[in-house]
């Protein structure tokens, strides 16, 4: 057989394009063996108790009930603190600003927000809302430091939506007469608010999973009682699970499994719903 | 000006506020890191911190060295993106060149749901799979190492690295992949010949944020990497990371102590290397662009 420099050619190919499926497996397959792992040994511990009692003997026992309610407590509160703030923006980033400096400077701003490791959030919220503003230890310390860390996954998203709506809906608005602010109101916000939910999604799923950030701004270690003020600590589900996998010595696997799941599940069902609500919104637009 | 005007004008005055606030909030991080740190300086020379080999910070005296910390972050960093890089790049070029149709879309999300993973999850299942299977691999005292961590960091940059990639790809010219194949190259000698070189830039700045988003990571480090602070001299022994460093102690330090400047001067040192990185990155992002 006559080895033509095209016939090497493409067999180099063949084996090229299997070292490349290969490679696309080692960055697949982790997540499945992830997912599966705390699935196959973490169904077991999911019971109504374990997620509507307290923990007991010390968190070697029982359910994990305030860190449940302890990070929605802490999530919502984190949207409301980002989500204005994000959008608004982003509005001013699509809507109003001109190509200039500043305006380099407040994008260059927020790339760098978003690469601030997560531990340096919890030092600034340590230093700026616990001690500065007198805050203390607390939810509201913990939202606005998880709402400043997500502030550029809000923006980033809330912007495409603005992007996405067409220049001729603004053109056709002004033209009618409408002020700037009536045809963002009027003409360009409703259709992009399916954009927005989705970057509010990611963002409320990346602070339910933070743990670094909470630290030392909210995380209580073991508080066998919902919080009952803003300026109350509280438990949170990933600073939970560190705990318990990490201080706790002898404790029940499944307990450490069960809490993994009911954060990953949480999570994961949250990044879904962003990702089935994005395909959507992009397969619906009519223009 | 009517009641109507006036309120536009307010409206439209709060959303300029804010949409300047990324550059105060980067400011005020800054400045709160200054604040809280600097106070270290007053007993400790900044040559000694940076350079001290250590780091015994509840000892007496204390020492505040960081570069057995700073030495744990680089080993831990250049072992991930070793491992991410070339699997990253290889699933970005298989996702956008070679697979179709549903394959795609189930990859794509695959990786997606990689990103969303929390760390302090990736970090539980490092230390429940991974560091017994390391120990035994390997016949160590214990399998909390430096590789371990570099292994869990690797998944948590693939993501930035993939999709960053993967950017670059598509952006590089239509023109470019007919002229190729229209000369007669195989597909594999567009991607590699032609393809990779037109992406190079993007593909630097996918390694910058990935070495960004590692170099940061703090849960998932602190629950397989041992926590040692000692120099490292190989990947098989246990490291300490500055991000674990502040994490783990900030809780046991008293408000005000120099343990506690310190951790904060850790925090600016990392503020600073990410925002030199996310600086580079921005960088190579834009020259693609032009």
């Amino acid at each position: 057989m006559v080895t033509t420099p095209w016939r090497r050619a493409l067999m180099v190919q063949r084996i090229a394009f299997v070292g490349l499926g290969l490679a696309t497996l080692c960055a697949v397959l982790p997540v499945i063996v992830v997912i599966g792992t705390i699935l196959m040994h973490g169904a077991g511990a999911l019971s109504w108790n374990f997620l509507t009692t307290m923990p007991t003997q010390g968190m070697r026992a029982g359910g994990i009930f305030p860190a449940i309610v302890g990070t929605m407590e802490l999530v919502g509160l984190t949207i409301v603190v980002a989500l204005p703030m994000g959008i608004a923006a982003a509005i001013y980033l699509t809507e109003y600003a001109a190509d200039n400096p500043l305006t380099r400077l407040i994008r260059l701003a927020i790339v760098n927000l978003s690469g601030v490791p997560s531990v340096v959030y919890g030092l600034f919220g340590l230093g700026l809302f616990v001690i500065f503003c007198r805050f203390g230890t607390s939810l509201l310390a913990g939202a606005l430091t998880l709402g400043i860390m997500i502030l550029p996954v809000i923006i980033t998203a809330s912007e495409e939506a603005l992007r996405s709506v067409p220049k001729s809906f603004r053109e056709v608005s002004l033209s009618l007469g409408a002020s700037r602010w009536q045809t963002i109101q009027h003409a360009v916000l409703p259709f992009a608010i399916p954009g927005m939910m989705t970057g509010a999604i990611l963002g409320i799923s990346r602070a339910a999973g933070e743990t670094a950030p909470i630290l030392f701004t909210v995380a209580a270690f073991y508080l066998p009682r919902l919080p009952h003020s803003l300026f109350d600590q509280a438990m949170a589900l990933p600073y939970h699970l560190y705990v318990i996998s990490t201080q706790i010595p002898n404790i029940a696997l499944s307990q450490r499994y069960g809490t993994a799941l009911v954060l990953l599940l949480l999570v994961l069902s949250l990044n879904m719903l962003a990702i089935i609500l994005r395909a959507r919104f992009r397969r619906k637009r009519q223009w | 000006m009517s009641w109507q005007r006036w309120r536009e004008r307010g409206i439209e005055g709060l959303i300029a506020l804010c949409g300047l606030s990324s550059i105060a909030i980067v400011t005020l991080i800054f400045i709160f890191l200054l604040k809280e740190g600097v106070g270290l300086f007053h007993s400790v020379s900044l040559g000694h911190f940076l350079g001290g080999q250590r780091w015994y910070p509840i000892s007496e005296p204390p020492l505040f060295g960081t570069l057995p910390l700073l030495l744990g972050s680089c080993v831990v960093t250049l072992g991930a993106v070793a491992l991410s890089l070339p699997i990253g790049i290889g699933s970005a070029l298989f996702v956008s060149e070679i697979a179709t149709g549903w394959m795609k879309e189930v990859l794509k999300t695959g990786i997606e749901l990689l990103a969303a993973i929390p760390s302090v999850v990736l970090g539980f299942v490092g230390m429940a799979v991974l560091v017994p299977t390391l120990k035994h691999a390997f016949h160590l005292a214990t399998g909390l190492t430096a590789l371990t961590g570099s292994i869990t960091l690797a998944l948590m940059a693939m993501p930035t690295i993939v999709s960053i990639t993967e950017d670059a790809l598509a952006a590089v010219p239509r023109g470019y992949r007919e002229g190729a194949l229209a000369l007669g190259a195989t597909r594999w000698q567009f991607m590699s010949r032609v393809l990779l070189p037109a992406a190079r830039p993007g593909i630097l700045a996918a390694t910058m944020l990935g070495i960004g988003r590692v170099i940061g990571e703090t849960m998932a480090v602190m629950m397989v990497t041992g926590n040692a602070a000692v120099i490292p001299h190989t990947m098989l022994q246990p490291v300490r990371t500055m991000t674990a460093t502040i994490a783990a102690e900030m809780g046991e330090t008293v408000r005000g102590s120099d343990h506690y400047f310190a951790l904060f001067a850790i925090g600016i040192v990392l503020f600073v290397i990410s925002f030199a990185i996310n600086v580079v990155a921005d960088v190579f992002l834009h020259q693609e662009r032009t």
